[in-house]
């Protein structure tokens, strides 16, 4: 009865060759990372500098200062005075809780993903709303960083330059890239085709289409994009920490492994007022950008 | 004739994936839905064969689907035909490069579109400043020649809104305005107004016709308003289906309908508006030109009728009757003719439109005499003529014949 066997179990191919494969390309990815770490990680070097740079920054700066001068950008980007207070305040109550130095460490590696994130993000999403050929082959690339869970692409990633700041950079920013690059293609794809073009009509170059009508055009829809991206790599922040990225992150890994309730509560709401202050300045400056946009409407 | 600002030859305009390839079934005549049916290729252009003369306004007129807004593309390579030949001022526009081609579009023509196609993010100067941006003329220049326009269609004080907050007229303006800033010979208009309200919509045709006075623009304007396309139009094609039935002026195709489809189209425009006394006048065959009374009489005599039109070297003089005629000849045979003479006619211009004089028409026992700016004698508009204006079309198969006679004679 050996012939129909497959019948009742799944005919999978033998252990043996399993071991082979396995084998095999973890090989392969340990020459390769042999080979070719050190170049890679030298290539890191100048981020990696920054990110040290610009968290020592935070963090050796009196509190106070940079208490103004984040209440300063808020205003700027917002005016609102409302959000600066409820800004300040949940700064101050973060910091009275001793978590400000953890809350500095997050801040900086954040910034540095997200303007990470913008800068390549953009220009990824400009390039695949030109062609339908670009989009469908980035498409199932975004939807595969998006839901491939973050431990399985930090394997290599750590395999290959360890623990440590970059691989966590790495880690936020191949999480919290796809909505800047799906939003910009779909921004610039839904401008009004009669408007490009009229612009084509009177003779504009690509390039002058490209800054002078699709981007504008797109930007409420862009800074959507930019808003999810901030949002997902806060969300990034404690997976990041498993991997050596100091911040708000570790208390909670702390929590969970020793079941500290309160630190867990206290660090997870320290990440949560940072999440709604980066999602309200952000938005209120889009919103402000875009004013005559809305508003005064004729109908 | 002299030779033609626009010349489009032999344009094809197929969708499709393999246009080239679905080509010569197209050329063999086959139909559209066939066409359609066994190649998945629509057919948006056939054969298309246009003449545009410089400073004419062009109207291109179909239904919605009948390839007017696809033609009117072809003029800028908005979209690229199939196959044909454009050529615009002797230039190949297939021929260009596509450095060419961007400077052609900047210099030589400019569009106005159907739902505006203003830039939402800029502002009404800045959208009308627009052409000369992408030209890369001084922020300070075209700045004072987007206000120069602005304030000759009538929008001044709006610079600073946006295009959201104007209604569809001051929105189609300030498209309008735009157009015509960047100074190019060629404006495409694409159903400019057909998004419109009726009032405003004829408010713009009038500033339209009003511009084309000062500038002599070659306009080429797309509509599926027949009303429109009499008003406005010096020439007007008839497309359907992707092919021109007819091409003519707007007497031409009231008159001489080619098809049942166009004959369909005239049946329902409002006629009497739309043509003038100068295409159904009749060639004025009771004329006298005598010096007196008696001779007037003699010649009187030879023409059927009681009365006739009185012309000197000067031109039209009067009506007279062969009664008041007899009259005045048993007193002098001899004597000159003197104004009391003359019956109480209005006289008429060619130009006039119908509707303006059935009063006079109607009110009148004579037919009325047409008399030119000059006071030349044009011809007459019979009482008849003016009725036939308003029956049925095809119902008067005769006087059709007679119209275009005197189409002929003019």
């Amino acid at each position: 009865m050996a012939d129909s066997s497959w019948l009742e179990r799944f005919p999978q191919m033998s252990r043996a060759d399993l071991t082979v494969i396995r084998k095999s390309l973890d090989g392969a990815y340990r020459n390769f990372s042999r080979e070719y770490g050190e170049a890679i990680e030298s290539f890191f070097e100048p981020l990696l500098q920054f990110l040290v740079w610009f968290e020592k920054l935070l963090i050796t700066t009196p509190w106070w200062l940079v208490l103004i001068v984040c209440a300063g950008l808020v205003y700027a980007a917002s005016r609102s005075w409302k959000l600066v207070i409820g800004s300040v305040v949940s700064l101050l109550l973060v910091g009275y809780f001793g978590m400000w130095e953890d809350m500095m460490r997050t801040m900086s590696i954040i910034t540095v993903c997200t303007m990470l994130a913008i800068a390549l993000g953009i220009p990824i999403g400009i390039v695949m709303a030109r062609s339908n050929r670009t989009q469908a082959i980035i498409t199932p690339m975004l939807d595969v960083m998006q839901t491939l869970p973050a431990f399985v692409y930090l394997i290599p990633v750590v395999m290959l330059l360890g623990i440590g700041k970059i691989p966590g950079v790495i880690a936020v920013v191949i999480y919290g890239i796809p909505p800047v690059i799906r939003l910009t293609n779909l921004g610039i794809r839904l401008v009004d085709k009669e408007v490009l073009e009229a612009a084509t009509a009177y003779g504009a170059s690509t390039t002058q289409r490209l800054f002078g009508v699709q981007i504008p055009l797109a930007m409420p829809t862009i800074m959507a994009g930019i808003n999810q991206t901030i949002m997902m790599a806060l969300s990034m922040v404690v997976i990041a920490s498993m991997i050596g990225v100091k911040g708000l992150g570790q208390p909670v890994l702390k929590s969970i492994t020793n079941q500290y309730f309160t630190l867990g509560l206290l660090n997870g709401l320290a990440i949560v007022a940072l999440a709604i202050i980066f999602d309200r300045v952000s938005q209120a400056y889009a919103k402000r950008t875009q004013a005559h946009l809305q508003g005064f409407k004729h109908d | 004739m002299t030779e033609p600002l626009i010349k489009i030859q032999g344009l094809y305009k197929l969708f499709g994936e393999n246009p080239k390839q679905v080509m010569p079934r197209v050329k063999a005549g086959e139909s559209k839905d066939k066409i359609l049916a066994e190649t998945g290729h629509t057919l948006g252009l056939k054969d298309i064969n246009l003449e545009i003369q410089q400073g004419e306004i062009y109207v291109i007129m179909g239904l919605s689907g009948s390839g007017k807004s696809t033609l009117i593309r072809h003029f800028n390579r908005l979209i690229d035909p199939t196959e044909g030949v454009i050529s615009i001022e002797g230039t190949d526009v297939m021929k260009l490069s596509s450095k060419e081609l961007q400077d052609f579009r900047r210099h030589k023509m400019s569009m106005v579109f159907q739902r505006f196609g203003l830039m939402p993010h800029r502002s009404v100067i800045e959208n009308v400043a627009y052409g000369l941006t992408v030209q890369g003329v001084p922020k300070e220049q075209r700045l004072a020649k987007a206000q120069e326009w602005l304030d000759t269609v009538g929008l001044n004080g709006y610079e600073q809104q946006y295009p959201s907050q104007l209604s569809g007229g001051q929105q189609q303006r300030v498209g309008l305005a735009r157009a015509l800033s960047t100074d190019a010979e060629i404006l495409l208009m694409d159903e400019a107004f057909s998004a419109l309200d009726p009032l405003i919509r004829s408010e713009m045709q009038d500033q339209l016709i009003e511009l084309q006075e000062t500038l002599h623009k070659t306009i080429i304007f797309i509509t599926h308003d027949l009303d429109e396309a009499l008003r406005i139009g010096d020439k007007i094609a008839i497309l359907k289906d992707g092919e021109v039935v007819q091409q003519g002026t707007p007497d031409d195709i009231l008159l001489n309908p080619a098809t049942d489809y166009v004959e369909a189209f005239v049946k329902d425009v409002n006629r009497a508006r739309a043509l003038t006394v100068e295409t159904v006048m009749r060639p004025p065959a009771r004329r006298i030109t005598a010096d007196t009374i008696g001779e007037a009489l003699q010649q009187m005599k030879k023409i059927k009728g009681d009365y006739a039109y009185h012309v000197t070297e000067d031109g039209y003089q009067g009506i007279v009757t062969q009664d008041s005629l007899e009259q005045a000849s048993k007193a002098n045979a001899d004597e000159q003719f003197e104004t009391c003479e003359y019956q109480d006619v209005p006289t008429i211009s060619p130009d006039a439109a119908i509707e303006s004089v059935i009063t006079d028409s109607l009110a009148s026992d004579f037919s009325l005499p047409v008399v030119d700016d000059d006071g030349n004698l044009k011809g007459e508009l019979t009482r008849k003529s003016v009725a036939e204006v308003f029956a049925e079309p095809e119902e008067s198969e005769v006087d059709a014949d007679s119209n275009k006679e005197a189409l002929v004679s003019k």
